[in-house]
């Protein structure tokens, strides 16, 4: 960081009276007062399909569709209302009152935040979440748990409103674990086999992992801060060093950033993400482009002026960059050897994540946005393809496709188009987005950007550059021989595919539309629709704190774009041509490499073998010798005294209980035998006695 | 006024119908004992009514009510009786116990 856009923002805050870091902004109006709508509906109406989906007429479909149509109208309303001054808006509800503690006066408040950042992501989930929604229709037809699975969808996009309207950090853990919960069911959805319900554990437990660092750091930002709010937390940053978040802020940065790592599927916590295939490929489609892996990226862009701000989190960029370029170029090769279509497409998610927590760590704001902007739109549309496929075909497997092109021509087309849009080819959205970051690490790597006085950060930043130019090539590679092995070439597989439902086919026109046009909203030296609306908008002088190029290095895009032709090119010569020797051509037979990319780096072998069956082993053992000997001890104490108490009571109800009502009815028996004697029927002698009782009675009366 | 042989005769009276209702056998002599008892208790109503010197004669009255009442009774007593011997050929106290059922 140079000193002087920090001077610059201090300014600024000075400006505003020091009392809130914020710029002029408009309210927003009754749009953005009433925008606490948009987590509530989707979040009511997934447990209003719970309840009664199975009931309505379109079995929940309907409205899961409404609530995304609902979210999707409304962002696109607060989209055009953001244009111009742009919108702040921070509406809250206490919902309890913590009191007065050493860190503050803290209180748990529900929320909803309409800035550029959250107004975005609105978009995002509502735009992809409803073409996803309206396309799972097709694909969906017939499932056993066809409403259970909307109800489930909606949470899921609902828990990442509910994150995206978080104006504190409470909230957003609210929703980071909604998030978490609803995928671990879709991730599940097919439960009956083993393995999809590992996979569903398998992404709960290493996001649980990763939210141990998201708490530790929360409880210190909360701590140092003495507020959940994120704007807050912007004031303490603005009011500059010398304050607790300061000290700690390279912890607190580190576990956020950690939590980051579990959502958006960072190396090494990124091995839940290809397993999480295991769920229906409409889940994959959403969890890969709108929600869940955004929510790290999202988590980084809303806390950014901490991570940049000078003596704060800044210590963390190094951190960052260096595991999103591990993440991007390792995962990326990862992609090269799976056969299964959605695994390429999984690995690829993760390398394009890798892009934009690089682009996050290099301090361009924008540019990492505006890659998880198209981005959800192309790997959306790519899942949603790949998706249509399977349905034609019946296997996840490449080796059982091919030639496809001209059996489902719509399919083939859109998924070009988004693969030529995911390889960054002009002018598709993905050449827009890729070529910012590039820009922006060239930039960190220049001795203006402050990022060099960041642990010697200059270096870093330019290798990083290469890595990525790097992982462009690989992009484009791998895209190129999915596509290669899936529709040219002869079909292999079984049966005759035939193109999928219209309800599965506009969704994929629709966001193939999106693939292709929405990087003209920020294209370098054209437009910046984008940058002047995305900013951080409570923190002052945010705009000076972030780079963002404004005009297009004509060097470095045609360096991304020949990486990305000759990644094409080589997939053309690698993979394209008759199906008899694709197969053979497939498995390229680098040695070393080839074994370490088929086993995943042996990430899944270590984390088995040296992290879960250690702990797992002894574990059983000792939960099993508690259970035996400790368990087993008391509920045998109990039981031991259970029968003793039993026999006592046995004994007191045959001697005790039994001998008193035994006795009374003998000695009833016993009068009555007695009495009975005197029961002659002769009138006579009941005459007698009549007369003996009355002689004894007045007898009494005169004697006493 | 004496009243003493009046009561005396009323217990021997009364004390001949107690004997005669407990230890006649015949349901016919029964109710006789029966009159007997009612007709000592008359004597001491009378007895004691003249004694007191009771403005209403109170005791005169009761005895009146005493005398047609202990009437009806025979009456319905002789029938029962007379019902008893048609159906059993006996009117012996002794014999009907079917009161113990």
């Amino acid at each position: 960081m140079n000193p002087l856009p920090a001077a610059a923002f201090l300014l600024t805050a000075a400006e505003t009276g020091g009392e809130r870091a914020v710029e002029a902004y408009r309210d927003g109006g009754i749009l953005a007062a009433g925008a606490w709508l948009i987590p509530l509906v989707p979040m009511v109406l997934a447990f209003a399909i719970a309840l009664f989906g199975k009931r309505s007429p379109l079995k929940g479909w309907g409205m899961a569709v409404f609530s995304m149509g609902f979210v999707a109208v409304y962002a696109t309303a607060l989209f055009f209302a953001n244009l111009g001054d742009g919108i702040l808006h921070v509406g809250s509800v206490q919902v309890a009152d913590v009191g007065t503690t050493r860190f503050g006066q803290l209180s748990v408040e529900w929320g909803w935040m309409v800035d550029g950042l959250s107004i975005m992501m609105y978009l995002v989930v509502g735009v992809v979440g409803l073409l996803v929604f309206i396309y799972s229709k097709g694909y969906m037809e017939g499932d056993i748990r066809y409403t259970w699975f909307f109800a489930t969808f909606t949470l899921f996009g609902g828990g990442m409103l509910v994150l995206a309207s978080a104006p504190n950090l409470i909230q957003l853990i609210v929703g980071w674990e909604i998030v978490g919960v609803a995928s671990y069911l879709l991730i599940g959805h097919y439960w009956e086999q083993h393995e999809n319900s590992s996979a569903g554990i398998k992404a709960f437990l290493t996001n649980k992992v990763a939210d141990v660092g998201l708490f530790v750091g929360v409880i210190i930002v909360t701590m140092s801060v003495g507020s959940f709010r994120f704007t807050d937390i912007m004031d303490a940053v603005a009011a500059g060093t010398g304050n607790r978040l300061a000290t700690f802020g390279f912890w607190a940065g580190l576990g956020l950033f950690i939590g980051a790592m579990g959502k958006s599927a960072q190396f090494p916590l990124h091995v839940w993400l290809p397993d999480a295939m295991a769920g229906p490929t409409p889940v994959s489609a959403l969890m890969h482009a709108a929600t869940m892996v955004t929510a790290g990226v999202y988590l980084l862009g809303r806390m950014f002026p901490f991570y940049i701000a000078e003596g704060f989190g800044d210590e963390v960029r190094g951190v960052i960059i260096v595991i999103g370029a591990l993440t991007l170029f390792l995962t990326g090769l990862v992609a090269l050897v799976q056969d299964d279509i959605k695994k390429v497409l999984a690995y690829s998610t993760l390398s394009q994540l890798g892009y934009m927590t690089v682009a996050m760590g290099a301090g361009a704001y924008t540019a990492a946005l505006f890659h998880l902007f198209t981005h959800a739109f192309f790997k959306a549309l790519l899942f949603l393809a790949a998706g249509s496929v399977i349905h034609a075909v019946h296997s996840n497997n490449m080796s059982d496709m091919g030639g496809l092109r001209r059996f489902m021509p719509a399919t083939y087309r859109t998924f070009l188009i988004g693969s030529l849009a995911l390889a960054g080819i002009f002018p598709l959205a993905g050449f827009w987005s890729k070529d910012e970051i590039l820009a922006s690490l060239r930039y960190a790597g220049s001795a203006e950007s402050g990022f060099s006085s960041v642990q010697g950060g200059a270096g870093l930043a330019s290798f990083v550059l290469v890595v990525a130019v790097a992982g462009a090539f690989v992009t484009a590679l791998y895209m190129a021989r999915a596509v290669f092995l899936t529709f040219f070439g002869a079909y292999k597989g079984d049966g005759q595919p035939h193109e999928s439902p219209t309800v599965m086919v506009y969704p994929l026109v629709g966001l193939a539309t999106g693939a292709a046009l929405v990087g003209g909203l920020n294209m370098a030296g054209l437009t910046r629709i984008f940058t002047d609306t995305v900013g951080v908008q409570y923190f002052a002088g945010f705009h000076a704190l972030e780079h963002h190029a404004d005009s297009l290095n004509l060097g470095l895009a045609a360096i991304g774009t020949l990486a990305a032709l000759a990644g094409i090119a080589l997939g053309y010569r690698l993979w394209f041509g008759d199906a008899a020797t694709q197969q053979e051509r497939d498995s390229f037979h680098v040695p070393l490499l080839y074994p370490l990319l088929r086993h995943k780096y042996f990430l899944d072998d270590i984390y088995m073998d040296g992290v879960i069956r250690p702990i797992r082993g002894p574990l059983a053992r000792a939960v099993d010798w508690f259970n035996g000997h400790v368990i087993d001890l008391v509920i045998n104490g109990a039981g031991f005294a259970a029968r003793g108490l039993g026999k006592l009571v046995y004994g007191f109800d045959q001697r005790g209980v039994d001998a008193a009502i035994n006795a009374s009815a003998a000695v009833t028996s016993g009068t009555g035998g007695v009495l009975r004697l005197l029961q002659t029927g002769r009138v006579q002698q009941y005459a007698v006695l009549i007369f003996a009782g009355t002689v004894l009675l007045v007898a009494g009366l005169i004697v006493f | 006024m004496l009243i003493n042989q009046f009561l005396l005769l009323g217990a021997a009276m009364f004390s001949l119908g107690v004997y005669g209702v407990l230890s006649r056998r015949n349901a016919v002599l029964v109710l006789l004992s029966v009159e007997l008892m009612l007709a000592a208790v008359n004597i001491n109503l009378v007895t004691f009514d003249i004694a007191l010197g009771d403005a209403l004669a109170g005791g005169q009255i009761f005895a009146l009510f005493v005398i047609a009442i202990a009437a009806a009774e025979v009456g319905i007593g002789l029938a029962i009786v007379l019902l008893i011997y048609r159906n059993r050929h006996s009117a012996n106290v002794d014999e009907l116990d079917l009161m113990k059922l």
